[in-house]
């Protein structure tokens, strides 16, 4: 296994619930996982454990493995290069992540390419002209260019593992559709596996093999694309479907009742209990586990694995629901 | 990138800017030379036991005296436009000649104390911004800070007393000769000229560097594995540049006009001391000419600086002007 987060537990002083609670997750050699959720859910933390980038004073328990190493034993000199050659990270805002007085062409050198590989990765992501943008500096390019150096230079080191946070929800949807051909194409020459993070989950379904949905800092559902899409099993990700707009149905949007819960909300049970129209008492009080699925997915929601199976989307019992 | 045009036009614009603060500025200091107290007429007549008012008249007409502010201004003006400095009247060498023995010492010794404070300060700051938050952080700040509250004459006769005095290694007095000469004597006054910038600059250089630092780039640098040591000079104190060019550049110029106390110390015959001569004695052609050195010095850096910040950073562009 490429990447394996295992029962991972990430807890920061301060706050009333851990970042990341028991998350277990995992990356094959080739494969391209999505990773949902909305914000502070614990999509980026999870993606920067595998970089061995945790907050400061952070207290950890479980495992995370790149190619069996163990990534948060890693200190100094291992850890730089475990960072710079196996695993490489796609950031949110590309003008962020660009040393704004440095040149392209540093970028990319930085990361390992040499300068005639440079202008090669930035021909590969798509951008004309390479041979002058590495001369060039971010405030002189667009979004969208920027987004792709983003790219050339994550792919420049050749790493085993990419992680993608994010990385198109800036741009326009055509950009984003021809960055992220881009990207897969480029994974897929190179044959690095994708941890592919975004809060679309249309967008992770139709782009992924399989999608993790994470809530609260736990994954709350592990399924195929297809699975998760035709048959969402956690009523968090029915949540999530229902309340995104698709093209040919009539039906009505129907937000998910309350608000995404924040560092200082704890948790006796499930912690989607107070926004769930599925809920009952029980709910409350019961802790979380993932319940395997026929189909290889697994869930972790109470009434899932009461009825040893997704239970049916009712929606119109949902509309009523309202938070406790 | 700019066209020669733009360029052209930029220079124009800051050479006019440049002009136009000199001008001000030499009027404000024609008239604070004139209004300063005593007559220098009395001075120049050799003292108020043998004066009369006749010769007195004499001597206001001889040096000019009698006119108003604004003709004596303009005169003064016109001659120093043409390079002519006019005569001391303490010494009757010409003003310029008397500037250009004294300058090249206090040229040195600035250069020297720079030199000092760049290298020290900026080194410091570099060391408090790394290991930030540690004993070291702590010890430079700590360090920095007491070397700021000594005034630069207690630290001048502390440093001559111990370097000088006991252990002999310096020079107390002088400004030597040939370059190991100059730096052997120099050494001292630089040094205690530098003392009080060393706190300025360190502190600019960690702040500079701590915000530098706090960008998401320098994040995004260390997950990927970009070494530390590159990360602190490529992303963090390259970033930085901007505040601590501007602040060593200014306290640089400062210095300019602030050797009279360490020149005074040392005994060394600089600028700052015939300043001081000069206006103790009312001899206005020469306090005229030094403070107008001092202030084109000034701007001149100033300016310097300014002209340098799009180079280090390629954002700025001269557009804001």
């Amino acid at each position: 296994m490429l990447l394996s987060v295992n029962d991972l537990t990430v807890t920061v002083p301060g706050t009333a619930r851990p970042l990341l609670d028991s998350v277990t997750l995992h990356v094959a050699e080739g494969e391209v996982v999505g990773l949902v959720g909305e914000s502070g859910s614990g999509k980026s933390t999870t993606a920067k454990a595998a970089l061995g980038l945790l907050p400061a004073h952070a207290t950890t328990t479980g495992s995370v493995r790149v190619s069996g190493t163990d990534v948060l034993a890693l200190t100094g000199e291992e850890l730089r290069r475990h960072r710079s050659t196996t695993v490489a990270m796609i950031h949110q805002d590309p003008r962020a992540a660009l040393n704004p007085v440095r040149r392209i062409g540093d970028f990319l050198t930085e990361r390992g390419a040499t300068k005639e590989e440079a202008a090669g990765l930035l021909a590969a992501v798509g951008l004309p002209d390479p041979a002058r943008r590495l001369r060039q500096r971010p405030h002189e390019l667009s979004g969208g260019m920027l987004q792709r150096v983003v790219i050339a230079g994550a792919l420049a080191a050749r790493p085993r593992l990419l992680l993608a946070d994010e990385a198109t929800s800036a741009l326009d949807v055509t950009t984003q559709a021809e960055i992220l051909t881009q990207l897969r194409e480029a994974r897929a020459t190179q044959g690095a596996g994708l941890l592919f993070i975004t809060h679309d989950l249309h967008l992770a379904a139709a782009y992924c093999d399989r999608v993790y949905v994470m809530y609260a800092g736990r994954v709350v559902e592990q399924r195929t694309a297809k699975a998760l899409f035709t048959a969402p099993a956690h009523p968090y990700t029915r949540g999530l479907l229902s309340c995104s707009p698709t093209l040919g149905e009539t039906r009505t949007l129907t937000p998910i009742p309350g608000r995404p819960p924040s560092l200082s909300d704890a948790f006796d049970g499930c912690p989607f209990v107070s926004r769930c129209g599925d809920a009952e008492d029980a709910c409350g009080t019961w802790r979380p586990e993932p319940h395997g699925l026929e189909d290889g997915g697994e869930v972790a929601c109470r009434r899932a694995r009461a009825s040893a199976g997704p239970p049916p989307v009712r929606r119109n019992e949902k509309e009523g629901a309202s938070p406790k | 990138m700019f066209t020669p045009l733009q360029l052209a036009r930029r220079l124009a614009r800051r050479l006019a800017g440049l002009v136009a603060t000199l001008v001000a500025a030499s009027f404000v200091i024609f008239a604070a030379v004139y209004a300063a107290p005593g007559d220098p007429a009395v001075f120049l007549a050799g003292g108020r036991d043998k004066l009369t008012p006749e010769r007195l008249a004499q001597v206001r007409a001889q040096y000019h005296l009698d006119e108003p502010l604004v003709v004596q201004y303009g005169r003064w003006l016109w001659d120093t436009v043409h390079l002519d400095l006019g005569r001391s009247f303490k010494y009757s060498d010409q003003v310029a000649d008397l500037i250009a023995a004294r300058l090249p010492t206090t040229l040195q010794l600035v250069a020297y104390a720079t030199l000092l404070y760049v290298v020290l300060g900026v080194g410091a700051g570099i060391l408090a911004a790394v290991k930030r938050s540690t004993w070291v952080d702590s010890a430079v700040v700590g360090g920095t800070t007491l070397a700021a509250s000594v005034p630069s004459f207690v630290a001048a006769i502390a440093l001559v007393s111990v370097f000088g005095v006991q252990l002999g290694w310096f020079p107390v007095t002088g400004a030597g000769d040939g370059f190991t000469g100059t730096l052997h004597h120099l050494t001292l006054p630089a040094l205690s000229l530098a003392l009080g910038a060393l706190a300025i600059i360190s502190r600019v250089t960690r702040q500079s560097m701590a915000d530098a630092a706090a960008s998401d780039h320098v994040e995004a640098a260390r997950a990927s594995g970009v070494p530390e040591r590159d990360i602190v000079r490529r992303h963090v104190l390259r970033n930085a540049l901007g505040p601590i060019v501007t602040m060593c550049g200014l306290v640089m110029a400062g210095m300019l006009a602030g050797t009279v106390v360490v020149e005074t110390a040392f005994g060394i015959s600089g600028i700052g001391s015939l300043l001081v001569n000069a206006i103790n004695t009312h001899d206005f052609p020469v306090a005229q000419a030094v403070l107008l050195l001092m202030v084109t010095g000034y701007v001149v850096v100033t300016t310097l600086v300014d002209l340098a910040h799009p180079l280090l950073d390629p954002r700025v562009k001269e557009a804001r002007t």
